[in-house]
C-alpha cells in the first residue's frame, strides 16, 4: 500500500504541522512519535497523554435483538453488562481463532456501541451481517463519521473536566460511559476506558470538530503536563499494561484462552450458544501454550519474530517487544509451552544468530493499581 | 549538503579515505530515522571484532534504537582493523557528531576504489528523493 492509499483522520495536517513522524498503521497514515516514545511513554505514566484514536473501527448495532445477537458471535456476555458499562470481548471463528478483539458500550438491551481495530473493522462488520439471521438489528458503521480521542493519565480528569458542561467525570467509573458536553458539542460520548493502564478517558464526537477539540484540550491540558502521544509510545504502554494487540499477542492462530483473556470470555448458559464457544471450551480443558512476559537484561530489545530455545528446542516466538521505561528493562511478550511458562523461567532469546537470556514473568509487566 | 570529502551508501553509511585506511560512519540523515532526533532512543550497537574480513555491502553490524534494528552495511570490502568501542557505551556521540567522533570501523581495503559509491550530491539527491 503507498502513501496515497492510505486513509487520514481530520488530524493528520495537525500532527504532520507538529512536526510527528507518520507511519501505516492498519490502513491509515498514523503519528508514531510526535518526540522520544521513552518520553511519551513516560508523560503517560506521569501526567497526561492525548491521542488521535481516529482510526479505530466504531458500530452501532440497534434494534430489539442488538444484546441477544451480539451474544451469538462475541465471547462475553453481553446481555449481562449493565446499563451503562462497557466490556471487553472477542468475535471468534467456529475454531476459536479470533476475528478481532472489541470493546462493548452498552446503552441498553437495544443499543450497543462496537469499538474494533481499524485493519479489521470491515471484516467484523461482514461478519457481523453474514451471522445476522433472523435477529431485528441494524449495524451501522460509524467509523468514519466519529472522531475518536484518548486521554491517558493520572491526570486525564483535570485536563478534560474543564471543557465538560454538566458532568463531573468524577461520577464516571472505571470501564463506564456517560454522555456530555464537551467544547459546546452536545451528547459525546465519554467513557473511562484506555489501552495503556493507565487512569484515563475516550471521546467520541463528530469528526469535522476534530481540529478544535484537539486543540481545546492541548491548551487546557497544558498546565497538567498535557502532550500529544503517538503510536509507539501507545504499544510501548499497552505492553507494559500486559493488554493484547491484534496481529501480536492474538490472532486467527492464537486463541484468547491461551492469552488469557478468560476474563472476556463467558461460558454460562444462559447466554446461549455463540460462535467458537465449543473449541474454546476444550482448549481451556487443556491448554498447550500461554503468553507470558519475557524480560532479558541484555542491551538488546525483544522483537516479533525472534526465536525462543530452551537449550536447543525451539519453544516460541516473540509476539511484541519494546524498551520500558516504566520498569526500566527491555520486556517482550511470547507464547511458551505451559511447563516453561513459569514465572522465573529462563529461556535464550535468537538475536540473528546471537543468543541472549531471558527471564519469563507473569503479566502484565506494570500495573496501576498492584505496584 | 553533506561533506563532499567522503562516499555514501544509499542505505546511509558514509566512508571516507583517510591514510590507507577507509573510516566508515552512518550519515546524521540515518541517525535522525533511527532516533526521530531523540538520541536517548538509540539503544545499543553491535560493531564486528577487529580482524574480520567483510566484502563490499556485507552487513558487519546491527544498530538499534527503541523502535527498530537496522543492518550496518560495509561500503568497502576488506579487513576491520579498528573498532570505535567507546561510541558502542556513548550511542549519543552518533548524535552529536556522526561525521567525525561518531565513527565506528575502519577497514584496511583490498581495493580503495570507491567509484561504486554516492557522491554527497547524488546521496542527497537520494535521500531527498525517498522522502
Amino acid at each position: 500500500m503507498t502513501e496515497a492509499d492510505l486513509k487520514q483522520t481530520d488530524l493528520h495536517e495537525v500532527h504532520v504541522s507538529s512536526g510527528a513522524k507518520m507511519v501505516p498503521f492498519g490502513g491509515w497514515s498514523m503519528p508514531v512519535q510526535y518526540a522520544s516514545i521513552l518520553d511519551e511513554a513516560r508523560r503517560v505514566r506521569e501526567h497526561v497523554g492525548l491521542f488521535d484514536l481516529g482510526h479505530m473501527g466504531r458500530l452501532e448495532v440497534k434494534g430489539p435483538d442488538a444484546a441477544r445477537f451480539l451474544d451469538s458471535v462475541v465471547t462475553s456476555f453481553v446481555g449481562k453488562i449493565p446499563v451503562g458499562a462497557i466490556r471487553y470481548g472477542l468475535v471468534c471463528a467456529e475454531d476459536g481463532g479470533p476475528l478481532d478483539d472489541l470493546l462493548l458500550y452498552k446503552s441498553s438491551d437495544e443499543d450497543v456501541f462496537v469499538v474494533a481495530n481499524a485493519s479489521n473493522c470491515a471484516t467484523v462488520l461482514a461478519w457481523l451481517n453474514d451471522h445476522v439471521g433472523s435477529h431485528d438489528v441494524t449495524i451501522t458503521d460509524r467509523s468514519d463519521e466519529l472522531a475518536m480521542l484518548a486521554l491517558q493519565g493520572p491526570r486525564s480528569q483535570d485536563a478534560l473536566q474543564p471543557l465538560v458542561e454538566g458532568k463531573d467525570l468524577g461520577e464516571i467509573g472505571y470501564y463506564k460511559f456517560a454522555f456530555a458536553t464537551v467544547c459546546g458539542i452536545p451528547d459525546v460520548r465519554i467513557s473511562r476506558t484506555g489501552y495503556t493502564g493507565e487512569d484515563g478517558f475516550e471521546i467520541y464526537f463528530p469528526c469535522a470538530e476534530s481540529v478544535r477539540v484537539w486543540n481545546a484540550l492541548l491548551e487546557a491540558g497544558a498546565e497538567h503536563g498535557l502532550a500529544p502521544i503517538g503510536l509507539g509510545a501507545r504499544d510501548t504502554l499497552r505492553l507494559e499494561a500486559g493488554m493484547p494487540l491484534y496481529g501480536h499477542e492474538i490472532d486467527r492462530e492464537h486463541n484468547p484462552v491461551e492469552a488469557g483473556l478468560n476474563f472476556g470470555i463467558s461460558f454460562k448458559e444462559e447466554k446461549g450458544d455463540w460462535i467458537g464457544r465449543a473449541a474454546l471450551a476444550a482448549i481451556k480443558e487443556a491448554p498447550r501454550r500461554k503468553l507470558v512476559g519475557i524480560t532479558t537484561e541484555g542491551k538488546r530489545v525483544p522483537r516479533e519474530g525472534y526465536l525462543l530455545f530452551d537449550g536447543d528446542r525451539e519453544v516460541g516466538h516473540v509476539c511484541s517487544g519494546a524498551v520500558s521505561p516504566t520498569i526500566n528493562t527491555n520486556i517482550g511478550s511470547a507464547y511458551l509451552p505451559v511447563e516453561l511458562a513459569v514465572a522465573g523461567q529462563t529461556i535464550d532469546m535468537d538475536i540473528r544468530g546471537k543468543r541472549q537470556q531471558c527471564v519469563v514473568c507473569d503479566l502484565p509487566f506494570y500495573s496501576r493499581t498492584r505496584k | 549538503m553533506r561533506p563532499d570529502d567522503r562516499k555514501y551508501l544509499d542505505s546511509h553509511e558514509w566512508a571516507k579515505l583517510e591514510g590507507d585506511l577507509i573510516v566508515v560512519g552512518i550519515t546524521d540523515f540515518a541517525v535522525e530515522e533511527l532516533s526521530n532526533g531523540n538520541e536517548g532512543d538509540l539503544v545499543y550497537c553491535d560493531l564486528p571484532e577487529v580482524g574480520r574480513e567483510v566484502e563490499q555491502g556485507e552487513t558487519f553490524g546491527e544498530i538499534e534504537s527503541v523502535k527498530a534494528v537496522s543492518d550496518l552495511n560495509a561500503p568497502i570490502g576488506g579487513e576491520i582493523v579498528e573498532v570505535n568501542a567507546d561510541m558502542m557505551e556513548h550511542l549519543e556521540t552518533l548524535a552529536e557528531d556522526p561525521w567525525k567522533k561518531g565513527w565506528l570501523i575502519k577497514i584496511k581495503p583490498t581495493d580503495a576504489s570507491m567509484d561504486h559509491l554516492l557522491d554527497a550530491e547524488a546521496y542527497e539527491q537520494h535521500i531527498t528523493a525517498d522522502h
